[in-house]
């Protein structure tokens, strides 16, 4: 259903006075309606059109004034804690959403917002998470149009479960794809590699170790329209989220039938992911983003490129990377700082922290 | 980054590359016989992967990657036991994360874990004894694995419990012992190894002076050798150097670490703990005497194998796995049957393909280049 109320009705919202969520509030009676409407309708209201239907509803003329490619996108956070420095699991749904609109060209315009409660989880908590998602989302110009919750029994989900989609517009001439690498092309990424990844672990707590390693969880839109403008020839650009850059790169890799080389003394990382990479025995290629992206330029627009991508307050320590080359077709090779090389492949599973 | 670069500095490891050259070139190798440098630890194959460290080195010297990897080297049968206790329903079962993928007979404990048994992966045992207190009620099991490296750890967590009077905290201890199973491989008919690289976090522990053996019966140089690929190169300058000068002696590269008499607390926590098993099963090597230890009568009420009822069953090894020679040197991992086909790192077969520090997980990921380089 539409999560989002006319101005006219917010006199009349409903409001939650327990403390936490029952199964009652799943149950799609008046607790329910109440939930939705303290929570969510309160937090969106403002960011949403007027509509009271089961369904967002929009003239196409919306969406053809901005160009001629619908893209559309959906995406689930299951993150662990909820709130962890740099941000929490609504931002991360917001930011993560519009980014994977951005990353295909497309101007990000309206999202979902679908979450599955466990039972007991505090209101507040709710209402924290739901302000935060309509902050993040006015903040990109972006709206929250409609929605849905459930509630689910103690241990049938961890919490909170967001699920957001997207619908944006991608504008005429605007043609960017992972198979369009070429060699010779340059690689570029918009900053510090693996920060998200180490955060979450860090905020687990069960590593013993404090950091002040902060997400770069962020949406990147702008810097994407930046990018564009500057270098309208760049061929791919991709999120580095799960699996990071080294994932990234090995999809690039494969889907244009190229080989990548790139240089661990250019990689930008953190002395403090390093750090705590180096206790855990983890590679920060691996790691998570949720403010990174992979960006290959035919050479003769890396410059503007890179200079664009400086300009721009989520691109100040981007660099180039490495380059395309005409090696095995799918291969990542890395020089390392030792001067040795190495291949970058994916992961098969999670990477595990290793004994000794 | 402070003690990290200076240890990855790549003009360093440039002159030693072309010292290492040169040394070489004064010597008289023959084309088809290259000298056999094997480094024991698994961590180390880890860093001379990484950082691309076999490269640089002339073609006159080749690294065999020996079985210093604890995860690789254990049987599917103590894999089965894990599983067997993780499965009963009062048991919490902790392990090092690297342990959970290792297959065994049937399942691995990633898969016993999502098939509903408690698994969880920790940092330190110390992590398990504070799971142990915080719940009384259930029996909180360790999964005690690794070499003398990781043994101390698990020793004191055991004396500590013991002050404290915990009761449903016990260890599956898999602990194994180095010095038995290099002796292992130095009296292995088909083995060609011309020098070691000494095992640097375990000789933290045990000190250098084990090792007197390898000098003085086997008339092999042995060099400590630290993580970073700099004390990499180091040292097999230093073992080439012992061979052209005709020397056999234990020299220790890793003196910032390692004292050459060890360190006293954790080997006296180590043998007031544990006691050497007759014999211990290794995945790929077959039983080797003495090379395990088990928890004393003494500590009995925390070990987890009389605790519960494990299977112990002897699994072997598939037939296809060429494991044991690759881990001897006798071939190079894709030259073994099933690598990279029947045996990946996404469905290992074998011991090597199981953890990162295995010498064919090391290979499938990093080291395409140096197959495709050996190809061409």
């Amino acid at each position: 259903m539409t999560l989002a109320a006319p101005p006219k009705r917010s006199r009349s919202l409903g409001r939650v006075f327990v403390p936490k969520v029952t199964l009652a509030h799943g149950g799609g009676g008046k607790a329910m309606k109440d939930l939705i409407d303290d929570v969510f309708v309160a937090a969106f209201d403002g960011a949403a059109p007027a509509v009271l239907e089961d369904q967002a509803r929009f003239d196409l003329a919306s969406f053809s004034m901005h160009g001629d490619q619908l893209a559309f996108t959906t995406d689930a956070f299951v993150v662990d804690p909820l709130f962890f420095p740099g941000g929490d699991i609504g931002k991360l749904a917001v930011c993560g959403t519009i980014n994977d609109l951005a990353v295909g060209g497309a101007k990000p315009l309206y999202l979902s917002c679908a979450v599955i409660i466990e039972e007991g989880v505090a209101i507040d908590t709710l209402r924290k998470i739901a302000r935060s998602m309509a902050r993040t989302a006015s903040d990109a110009g972006v709206k929250i149009v409609t929605g849905d919750t459930k509630v689910v029994q103690k241990g049938a989900c961890d919490k909170l479960f967001v699920t957001t989609t997207g619908i944006g517009v991608i504008p005429s001439g605007v043609n960017l794809g992972a198979q369009l690498a070429r060699p010779g092309d340059v690689v570029l990424v918009n900053g510090r590699l693996g920060d998200h990844g180490a955060a979450i672990l860090g905020a687990r707590g069960d590593m013993a170790l404090d950091t002040p390693i902060e997400s770069d969880c962020a949406a990147l839109h702008e810097l994407v329209d930046a990018l564009l403008a500057a270098a309208p020839g760049i061929r791919a650009m991709r999120d580095a989220t799960r699996g990071g850059v080294a994932t990234v790169l090995n999809e690039i890799a494969e889907a244009s039938a190229v080989s990548i080389e790139i240089d661990e003394s250019h990689t930008p990382i953190g002395d403090e992911v390093r750090g705590f990479c180096e206790i855990l025995g983890l590679d920060p290629l691996y790691l998570a983003n949720e403010g990174k992206i992979v960006i290959v330029s035919p050479p003769g627009q890396a410059e503007a490129a890179l200079a664009a991508m400086r300009a721009h307050p989520l691109g100040v320590r981007g660099c180039v990377i490495g380059r395309i080359a005409q090696g095995e077709p799918g291969r990542v090779a890395m020089r390392t700082v030792f001067g040795g090389r190495r291949i970058v492949d994916m992961l098969v599973g999670e990477q595990l922290p290793r004994i000794c | 980054m402070k003690y990290v670069d200076e240890f990855r500095d790549g003009e360093k490891a440039r002159i030693l590359v072309k010292g290492i050259h040169e040394l070489m070139s004064t010597m008289d190798t023959p084309k088809d016989r290259p000298l056999h440098i094997m480094e024991v630890c698994g961590g180390h194959t880890h860093s001379i992967f990484r950082y691309g460290v076999e490269g640089m080195l002339p073609k006159t010297i080749e690294l065999v990657h020996g079985p210093g990897c604890p995860v690789c080297v254990l049987p599917m049968g103590r894999v089965d036991d894990c599983v067997s206790i993780a499965e009963r329903p009062e048991v919490i079962f902790t392990t090092f994360g690297d342990a959970m993928r290792v297959p065994g007979s049937k399942v691995s404990l990633l898969q016993a874990k999502a098939d509903g048994a408690d698994v969880r992966m920790v940092y330190s045992p110390m992590d398990a004894l504070a799971l142990a207190r915080k719940h009384r009620d259930r029996e909180i099991v360790f999964f005690g694995l690794g070499f003398e490296t990781t043994m101390p750890s698990t020793a004191l967590t055991i004396l500590q419990a013991d002050r404290e009077g915990v009761t449903n905290f016990s260890v599956f201890c898999n602990h194994i012992t180095i010095v038995p199973t290099i002796k292992a491989i130095l009296d292995s008919p088909d083995i060609r190894i011309d020098g070691f690289l000494g095992p640097g976090h375990v000789s933290m522990v045990v000190g250098t002076r084990p090792y007197e053996f390898i000098a003085q019966y086997y008339h092999k140089p042995m060099v400590v050798a630290g993580f970073e690929p700099l004390d990499i190169l180091q040292s097999i300058w230093m073992v080439v150097k012992q061979i052209k000068d005709g020397r056999c002696e234990i020299e220790n590269q890793y003196a910032r670490v390692v004292p050459d008499e060890g360190n006293a607390a954790a080997l006296k926590a180590v043998s007031e703990v544990y006691e050497l098993r007759e014999f211990f099963e290794w995945r790929g090597l077959g039983s080797i005497d003495h090379s395990g230890v088990r928890l004393r009568d003494d500590y009995a009420r925390f070990d987890a194998e009389r605790k519960f009822a494990v299977p112990n069953l002897k699994i072997t090894d598939p037939k296809s796995c060429q494991c044991g020679e690759v881990l001897k040197g006798v071939i190079k991992p894709w030259q073994c049957k099933v690598f990279g086909s029947a045996c990946t790192p996404h469905s290992p077969l074998g011991a090597l393909m199981v953890s990162s520090e295995g010498a064919c997980a090391a290979y499938y990921q990093y080291g395409g280049l140096k197959k495709h380089e050996a190809a061409t």
